[in-house]
């Protein structure tokens, strides 16, 4: 039985703490918040010089040729530190799309390039508010151009190039767009969590390359967001983590009646229900990140229940992290805001928590005796 | 990151599941083990269980050697037990004994009566129970007030203890009492092994809200009416009472673990079957939402085992991620079991003229009592914030007070 990271992990994940803290720690975040900006570029070009961005990638594309536990432990510091760069929709999303269906003349032609942060990527699917199905997307191909319009999709306005999921006579495809072609027209979108940024993307007859086979584009993204759910998680842990370290802090140091309000059953057991919401959710995480690494036939079950329990505990953790303040955690100076917004944009933009509510059950549906080990 | 054993642990698992093969009826895929025996019928067996473990060496396997142990790591016992688990053999009878009462006698009884007692405890010719708990002491478990009061060479004990498992059918008992209720609270207590035929013991199972008595390892009340004890049966110093207490109930913390019955799988069963309509209830979105929480935890308490576990496998001490099991597994119970009565809608109160009362209706009466056994889910929690994360302990309006002057009513 192991079920844990190796030490060379363990170092990694060591070091990956270190350099956010060494960088700023939340002070990034805040920053962005603060300066209306996109992302912070200092941060994205020293992780891109860290190599982080090809963790995943062969070495043969310039990559470090690594697995996916080297990027759940850097998303548990990303989360951590609630880094303010494109790192979830490039690495996760778009350079996972590549590795996994690509031709290997796209591969040869992008990777190195997303090595070098000469590319940065990002993956559109949402077109209304509502969950998108493999039936309601009206954003279209004809030949190869695609029309249409998506919206919501993180980093958009830093990309150079993205991945659209579109309808096309085949059913559902994945086309690589150029983002650089007049006919795109990228639009900021306001949204509540102003460390990351959002945008809309209009495509007018715009020129694009099919990755993969052609009508399995949907298949293709379930087990693109079923990878990304689990990364999610930990970035979800390592958020929670933090957020419950602020509030023990603040629980220890101010007093009221006396004593410090840490002393009370009622701070007490507030902390002790959101460490075990983090210690399920880690656990889960854990799962995820086996059957994630391992290529299980178990990921759909597993990054769904990881996805669920990780975002519980993150939205349980920010918002009682903002509850044990009390008022100066309702002000924008305390870092309690940064936590609770950063909890709900993680929890929606894979998809919310009722979506993924219905993939675990549905998953135990199909399964007559669940895993025994 | 993996699920398998080393190799060591391979051959050692090999080793116990040859023994239990040769020697056990592997466990039919049933939920329900054999319980439908008398409790004599059912000590006969355990007895004879236990005894044909010590004669092979399996017994007692982190026990020391030279008690008959083998010494084995907590990886070895883990994997003992979740190869004996697959066997239908008899449990619940010994575990106080070789968990709490073999160590502490290890640590504290004199040379002669650890050659006395300790075999027979291994062996399972004799039974013992742990007297702790007070109708006033419960999760303030040092307020207990049985007095313990010098005569001679002897002490002579009056009065109540109560939770006691199994007192019904054991030999002896160890024992927290009160020498002396005019210093401080835990310094007043002293540690004893008391043998529980001794006169002036009376031994009253309680009728727990399932509305059983003493069956299995059921709980009683254990009343002292002048119970004389020899000062040689005494553990540790007189007023190291407390002390002695705490390294076994941080055994029994580590003992209690999972509360067993109806969990996610049962649950899913139910849910995946059909009623007379042709319907199922997993169509119900209600219950699909409570599904898919229960797999989480279920889940969840499953791989935070395992990460103990893993730990345990490398040789490293285990985080503190396993405080969380009883707190989630015991309301996790409640709530399931709830569910399944609810599932017979009008009639989900009915208990069944054949096969009694269901899994389901058996974790809905049991889960309050697992909800408080070993620590209430509220001293857990607070066991949680202040031993994991630090936080400072409440502030005790008996600190620095003499024990008779604690304030016990309004």
């Amino acid at each position: 039985m192991n079920l844990d990271f190796s030490n060379d992990q363990k170092y990694l994940q060591d070091e990956a703490r270190k350099f956010f803290d060494k960088e700023g720690g939340l002070g990034i975040a805040r920053g962005v918040m603060d300066n209306a900006e996109d992302y912070n570029k200092e941060l994205w070009a020293k992780i891109v010089e860290l190599g982080w961005t090809g963790i995943r990638i062969p070495e043969e594309f310039d990559g470090l040729g690594l697995g996916h536990l080297e990027l759940c432990v850097i998303a548990e510091e990303l989360g951590r530190s609630l880094a303010p760069v494109p790192f979830s929709s490039s690495v996760y999303l778009f350079t996972e799309a590549l590795i996994k269906y690509a031709s290997n003349e796209i591969k040869s032609e992008i990777l190195p390039k997303l090595v070098s942060g000469e590319i940065v990527g990002t993956y559109a699917i949402a077109e209304d508010m509502h969950q998108a199905t493999e039936s309601n997307l009206t954003t279209s191909l004809n030949a190869d151009n695609i029309s249409g319009t998506k919206i919501a999709i993180p980093d958009a306005g830093i990309a150079s190039h993205m991945i659209v999921v579109v309808k096309s006579t085949n059913g559902v495809d994945l086309r690589l767009v150029d983002l650089s072609d007049s006919s795109v027209k990228i639009t900021p979108q306001k949204n509540l969590d102003t460390s990351r940024a959002f945008f809309k993307a209009e495509f007018q007859d715009t020129p694009s390359t099919i990755i993969g086979e052609a009508g399995q584009g949907w298949s293709y993204t379930q087990h693109l967001l079923d990878q990304a759910a689990v990364l999610f998680a930990f970035e979800q842990v390592g958020g929670s983590q933090a957020a419950l370290d602020m509030a023990k802090a603040y629980s220890m140091e101010r007093f009221a009646f006396g004593r410090q309000i840490g002393s009370y059953q009622a701070i007490k057991h507030k902390l002790a229900d959101m460490y075990i919401a983090l210690t399920l959710a880690k656990s889960n995480s854990y799962y995820g990140a086996w059957a994630l690494s391992s290529e299980s036939s178990e990921l759909p079950l597993a990054a769904a229940t990881a996805r669920v329990s990780a975002t519980k505990a993150f939205q349980l953790c920010s918002k009682e992290n903002i509850q044990t303040h009390g008022g100066n955690g309702f002000t924008w100076e305390y870092d309690c805001h940064l936590f609770y917004k950063r909890s709900k944009m993680l929890s929606v933009l894979l998809g919310s928590e009722a979506t993924w509510k219905e993939k675990l059950v549905s998953n135990l549906e199909k399964t007559n005796t669940l895993e025994k080990r | 990151m993996d699920f398998n054993d080393t190799p060591e642990q391979a051959k050692f698992r090999a080793e116990c599941r040859e023994w239990l093969e040769t020697n056990a009826e592997p466990k039919e895929n049933k939920a329900s083990g054999h319980s439908d025996s008398s409790l004599e019928n059912h000590l006969q067996i355990a007895k004879e269980w236990q005894k044909k473990k010590y004669d092979a060496g399996w017994a007692m396997l982190h026990w020391p050697k030279e008690y008959g142990g083998i010494e084995a790591s907590p990886i070895e016992r883990i994997i003992w037990g979740q190869e004996e688990a697959k066997f239908n053999v008899p449990g619940g009878i010994f575990e106080i004994g070789l968990g709490m009462c073999g160590p502490v006698m290890m640590q504290y009884a004199t040379q002669e009566q650890k050659e006395r007692y300790l075999a027979p405890m291994a062996e399972g010719k004799e039974i013992w129970c742990q007297l702790f708990s007070e109708p006033a002491a419960g999760s303030d478990v040092a307020g207990l007030r049985s007095k313990a009061e010098r005569d001679g060479d002897d002490w002579i004990i009056n009065g109540q203890k109560v939770w006691t498992s199994g007192a019904h059918y054991s030999d002896f008992g160890i024992l927290v009492v009160r020498h002396d209720p005019d210093i401080a609270k835990h310094k007043g207590l002293t540690f004893f092994f008391v043998d529980m035929k001794s006169p002036g013991i009376t031994v009253k199972p309680i009728k727990q809200i399932t509305g059983q008595a003493g069956s299995g390892s059921g709980f009683n009340e254990v009343y002292f009416d002048d119970v004389r004890i020899p000062d040689s049966q005494r553990l540790g110093e007189i007023g190291d009472g407390w002390k002695v207490a705490i390294t076994t109930l941080m055994n029994e913390r580590l003992a209690v673990g999972d509360a067993k019955g109806s969990d996610i799988e049962e649950a899913l069963m139910l849910s995946k079957s059909k009623d007379d309509a042709g319907e199922a209830l997993i169509k119900n979105d209600s219950v699909r939402e409570r599904l898919a929480d229960w797999f989480c935890e279920a889940n969840g308490l499953k791989y935070t085992k395992f990460r103990t576990i893993s730990a345990l496998s490398k040789g490293e001490a285990p985080g503190p991620e396993a405080s969380i099991t009883k707190i989630v597994s015991a309301n996790k119970l409640q709530e399931i079991g709830n569910f399944g009565i609810d599932s017979g809608d009008m009639a989900g109160m009915l208990i069944d003229d054949e096969n009694g009362v269901s899994s389901f209706q058996g974790a809905w009466l049991g889960a309050p009592g697992l909800r408080i056994a070993g620590g209430t889910d509220e001293i857990l929690r607070n066991v949680i914030a202040e031993r994991v994360l630090g936080l400072p302990q409440d502030p005790r309006a008996d600190k620095g007070l003499a024990f008779k002057d604690i304030p016990t009513k309004a």
